[in-house]
């Protein structure tokens, strides 16, 4: 399922000259960033500095102003018209496109009326129209792969936070997305329960699932990702693997940054 | 008069079921419309929202029987001529739809922008969204206002007597009218909608319960 060799040698997502204000405030200030297929990318950054929002334009549930974000060489957001004029997509191509990107929240947003199998099942089958055999055995797969076999009957409400969010991961990579966008998603848990949804992560990884991830867990990053990107001020202002990125801590931002999250 | 008052009872009991047919028609055409105009004034763009704000707000701002009174004499006049059945139940709809547009938007408003954004996530459209995510998340929020607007619908029938239809309470008055017998007659029809009342608001609490598994 994960783990596509990288045949074309394009990457996954691509972005480019990347613009999006909220009214005066310019969040993105122009990012380009390659994720290729197998990639394990983590973007660390300030509060402010645009990181969430930067994940939310890729699967479109934020819009933005200018650039290009590209998921296997298809424009996300945007096609152009007869005209050559530059159309946001409609409702349906915006579902379409987004079933190819997989997202896990900070707060997991699991559906509380569902129990943790159904959760799996919702997208597998109104989207990928797969039967309710098929849909039930890829769920039951997934959450046995997150760890929760036993759980599939429980209502989120009975999970606890961690529990919780590794059906979140499960539902978003159940879809067989192209890249799983994770946005910071062990912020809301205790300290003991991050380390089994890390756990989760560090196994996907391994498994080859092209991965973008925002995240405040420094020493996770640096162990897990093939690639650090710092982003300050809306820019992409650091680049790299881990090792260097850490190491050198070539930008004054970067180093202040790492000083104040490594007091956390 | 004992005897009297057993020998109408057949009256009333027509008048009850002009009462329960009323009601029903009210309640169901306000429930589809309601929901409609709800979910739209939720989530469409400006244009198509503003006109169901203003009916929201214009019918809100009205009494009951004077939509009554408008419909059943003032539409006439623009040609339009309902006999007082459909006037009536014409203007207890429309009321009560106000009311279940403002108990829908409530009741989707109030769930987490989350849910929408996990729905999206997961790629389904938006009909999608709505139907295996949102509403079945609603319902439960939607159910107790919704049912307590029932109950205004119902007892808002007694208004039909006033354009001369024949409901429990003009049954009940034409009664009296025959018999002089006020009190047992008005204790046994404000009987009557308490019972059918009563039993809509357990209905309420019953579903209550049915619902009360899902917790955010």
């Amino acid at each position: 399922m994960p783990g596509n060799p990288d045949t074309t040698g394009l990457p996954v997502v691509s972005i480019r000259g990347l613009e999006k204000s909220f009214g005066a405030l310019a969040v993105l200030r122009g990012i380009d960033l390659d994720v290729a297929r197998g990639d394990v990318v983590s973007i660390i950054g300030s509060s402010g500095s645009g990181k969430t929002t930067l994940l939310r334009c890729i699967n479109a549930l934020e819009t933005y102003d200018n650039g290009s974000i590209q998921l296997d060489g298809v424009e996300v957001q945007f096609r152009n018209d007869e005209a050559g004029r530059r159309q946001r997509r409609n409702e349906w191509e915006l579902a379409r496109l987004r079933a190819e990107t997989g997202m896990v929240f900070q707060l997991f947003y699991l559906f509380p009326h569902l129990t943790a199998l159904q959760n799996v099942m919702l997208g597998l089958r109104k989207v990928r129209k797969m039967e309710v055999a098929e849909a039930k055995s890829v769920a039951t797969d997934w959450l046995s792969r997150v760890g929760l076999a036993d759980k599939a009957g429980s209502l989120p409400s009975q999970l606890s936070g961690g529990q919780q969010q590794r059906v979140g991961i499960a539902r978003a990579a159940a879809m067989g997305p192209k890249v799983l966008l994770l946005d910071e998603i062990t912020s809301a848990l205790d300290p003991e329960l991050v380390g089994e949804v890390l756990a989760v992560v560090r196994k996907l990884a391994d498994d080859g699932m092209t991965m973008l991830m925002v995240t405040h867990e420094m020493a996770f990053a640096r162990e897990a990702s093939s690639r650090i990107i710092f982003i300050d001020a809306g820019r992409v202002a650091v680049e790299g693997a881990p090792g260097e990125v850490f190491r050198e801590q070539a930008n004054d931002r970067l180093r202040s940054f790492l000083a104040r999250v490594s007091h956390l | 008069m004992f005897w009297s008052v057993i020998e109408s009872l057949p009256f009333v009991w027509r008048g009850l079921l002009v009462t329960l047919g009323a009601a029903a028609l009210t309640v169901s055409m306000s429930l589809v419309a309601g929901l409609l105009l709800g979910t739209i004034v939720t989530y469409a763009p400006w244009p198509a929202r503003i006109p169901v704000r203003l009916f929201s707000d214009l019918i809100r701002g009205i009494p009951i029987l004077v939509l009554i009174f408008f419909v059943y004499y003032g539409l006439p006049v623009t040609g339009l001529n309902l006999n007082n059945f459909a006037a009536g139940v014409l203007a207890i709809t429309l009321f009560s739809t106000a009311q279940v547009v403002e108990i829908t938007r409530g009741s989707l408003q109030s769930l987490h922008h989350g849910q929408m954004e996990a729905a999206k996530a997961i790629g389904l459209n938006f009909p999608q969204r709505l139907t295996y995510v949102i509403f079945p998340q609603a319902v439960r929020r939607f159910l107790p206002p919704w049912i307590n607007s029932v109950t205004d619908a119902v007892k808002g029938t007694a208004l039909l007597s006033l354009v001369g239809i024949v409901d429990l309470m003009l049954a009940i008055q034409q009664v009296i009218g025959r018999t002089y017998a006020p009190m047992p007659l008005y204790v046994l029809g404000a009987l009557i909608y308490f019972v059918i009342n009563y039993s809509l608001s357990s209905l309420s609490r019953r579903l209550e319960a049915r619902y009360a598994y899902i917790k955010e």
